[in-house]
């Protein structure tokens, strides 16, 4: 039953990562990045880590696709165009390094690999995900928790500051003209002093 | 055939599917009758009476609408692009119409399932709901529904932080993300003197459940923090190219929105469905709950003006945002003193 | 339980995809999403690996992961919106002033 679920969504997950990275329209591409999230999710809920599941789709497809999209569609983006004999050679040398780490991965699999020193199990309860990853984070992993916030502090200020761009440039001040010419005010009830161009 | 029904887990499965189907066609009937009462509600407070034309008291007014919805012509934009257009509306529903598996409106026969991370999940839930506001929006190849809908998304994405952080005072309290869990842990009664009252996160933590009410407005694009869908200021925001039953499907996401985000509220902070007599009427006792909730936020809509903008953002980010930490330092060292004596 | 060569082979053709997103695709914006793939391959992996080996140390190293794409995220498409203002593209290939 869990293989059954995992061969389902991880296939989902790969079809819509490669359905990312040929469609042509961005926006398309990101909808299919939020779908391939959205099954790791479930295979991570498979694999008993749901808090990481759940914060997969709050932080991951809630959040940051939210924000991919809004600069997509921030800056109006339309389907990408991609034809001339540059763009194929480019491709072709693309596909080329991507079947070569492929084929290096496929020797690695064939080789003989075990697993690592496995944790024994603790007799009693399991406590349960959320409350074990929370006792952990507090305690053993504190000291990245801290410098995490410090490294979301940091990117904050940086979008701030990138994203305000650069302030104009300062004009010139301009140079002093001619004096205004000197016309004397007109007397009240009097007609207005002829203009001295006028001739 | 008998083996089949023996394995426990199909058989797990088959009430689910009973008592999904039960909830969905459930939920779907209250939300037509919500708009109803709506406007019977709306209809009363502005001193006239609300829709009493079709069938006796105006009741079956939703199935007029419904009918008129289904009847009109729809029309899609020339430019707009063809699929993600039709997709936005139904991911309008879905996340809200998830999040009712997880609710506990009763104790056992009556919840769907019990994960224990069921808080999460319906943040996550809220948090995939603003996709279809910003797909509606920009899929209409429209510059007022863009606006509307990136002003939304912004909106929500902001007030959604208010409102996780504002449940965290109660997930300290009830120890257990669970939403099972959280009921079970405010059936206990206290006793402060002579009076006795019921152990709801709502007395322990006001000024969360203000938060939570506040935030949950804002989640929902209903009034004052409407201004993404203001008909007088953006046409009519992002669902501006909807028509028929696509716009019929944008106004049943929000007030499907409106009713879970109202029965995650009950659960929280107003006991889910502990009340007073056997445990057995604990359905009658959420669904009480849930109405006044419901009439709350019908009233604020009509009572209050519209947030500006600014006003809107300047309230997520600088009010509640704060708030919410203190709220979560507060209750942190109430939790550490009780423990530690 | 699922078999760990089976996870690990979908973390490593998901980075893979990555990887070939990167290398193919002239969109910052989509280059950037298929480095958002390759990090959810290593979280998909830190997972499995947690899981097989009985040690929650995985999933907290997911939790950081997570926070640094976040962070990342943000700052890099303020870049690209930057760089949007100035040369009115989001192409790669266009961005080459600097050609020598």
């Amino acid at each position: 039953m869990t293989e059954a679920l995992f061969v389902g969504m991880g296939t989902a997950a790969l079809i819509s990562s490669l359905l990312v990275i040929l469609h042509r329209n961005p926006v398309t591409s990101a909808l299919f990045l939020v779908v391939a999230f959205c099954s790791l999710a479930g295979i991570y809920l498979l694999l008993h880590a749901e808090f990481v599941g759940m914060v997969q789709i709050i932080v991951y497809a809630g959040a940051i696709m939210v924000l991919f999209l809004f600069v997509i569609m921030y800056l109006n983006l339309k389907s990408d165009v991609e034809t001339g004999i540059q763009i194929a050679l480019r491709r072709g040398i693309g596909w080329l390094v991507g079947g070569v780490i492929g084929a290096e991965a496929l020797w690695l699999f064939a080789k003989e690999w075990g697993v690592g020193p496995i944790v024994p199990e603790l007799p009693g309860l399991r406590d349960p995900n959320t409350m074990a990853i929370g006792k952990l984070l507090y305690t053993q992993y504190l000291f990245p928790f801290e410098i995490t916030s410090l490294i979301l502090l940091a990117a904050m200020v940086g979008v701030i500051v990138v994203g305000k761009g650069r302030a104009q440039r300062p004009v010139h001040p301009a140079k002093p003209g001619p004096p205004p010419p000197r016309v004397a005010p007109p007397a009240a009830g009097l007609p207005a002093a002829p203009d001295p161009e006028a001739s | 055939m008998a083996a089949l029904f023996a394995n426990p887990d199909l058989q797990m499965g088959f009430w689910a599917f009973v008592k999904i189907f039960i909830i969905l066609n459930g939920m779907l009937g209250v939300v037509s009758y919500l708009i109803y009462v709506e406007r019977k509600v709306a209809g009363h407070m502005q001193a006239r009476m609300g829709p009493n034309r079709v069938g006796p008291l105006g009741l079956l007014q939703p199935i007029a609408d419904v009918g008129k919805l289904f009847f009109k012509e729809e029309f899609i934009p020339a430019e707009a692009n063809k699929v993600i257009f039709h997709l936005a509306p139904m991911l309008a529903v879905v996340p809200a119409l998830v999040t009712f598996s997880v609710i506990p409106f009763g104790p056992e026969p009556f919840i769907v399932t019990d994960i224990n991370v069921g808080l999460l999940l319906f943040l996550a839930m809220s948090s995939l709901g603003v996709y279809s506001i910003t797909l509606g929006g920009w899929s209409s190849n429209n510059k007022y529904a863009l606006l509307g809908g990136l002003r939304s998304s912004a909106q929500m994405v902001s007030y959604e932080l208010a409102m996780g952080l504002s449940t965290i005072g109660v997930i300290l309290m009830a120890n257990s993300l669970s939403l099972v869990e959280i009921v079970r842990a405010q059936t206990a009664i206290w006793q402060l003197g002579p009076i006795a009252f019921p152990g709801w996160y709502v007395f322990t933590q006001p000024l969360a459940f203000g938060i939570f009410m506040i935030t949950a407005l804002a989640e929902t694009n209903r009034a004052p923090f409407d201004l993404p869908e203001a008909e007088a200021e953006l046409v009519a925001g992002f669902h501006t190219e909807y028509s028929s039953m696509k716009f019929g499907l944008f106004f049943l996401g929000e007030f499907m929105n409106v009713i879970s985000i109202s029965c995650v509220a009950v659960t929280l902070f107003l006991g889910g469905w502990s009340g007073p007599g056997p445990e057995s009427l604990g359905i009658v006792w959420f669904m009480l709950k849930l109405s006044a909730l419901l009439f709350f936020f019908i009233w604020v809509r009509w009572t209050y003006p519209r947030l500006r903008y600014d006003q809107l953002m300047h309230l997520g980010w600088k009010v509640l945002l704060p708030l919410a930490l203190a709220n979560i330092v507060v209750t942190a060292l109430f939790v550490y003193w009780r423990a530690n004596g | 339980m699922i078999p760990l060569p089976w996870l690990l082979g979908l973390s490593v053709l998901m980075f893979l995809i990555g990887v070939i997103g990167v290398l193919v695709r002239r969109n910052a914006l989509v280059i950037f999403m298929s480095i958002e793939l390759m990090l959810n391959a290593a979280n998909l992996a830190f997972v499995a690996f947690s899981r097989h080996m009985n040690s929650l140390d995985g999933q907290i190293f997911v939790f950081f992961v997570m926070t640094v794409a976040a962070a990342e995220v943000a700052v890099g498409l303020a870049i690209i919106v930057n760089l949007f203002r100035l040369r009115e593209t989001v192409f790669v290939d266009e961005v080459n002033l600097l050609k020598g």
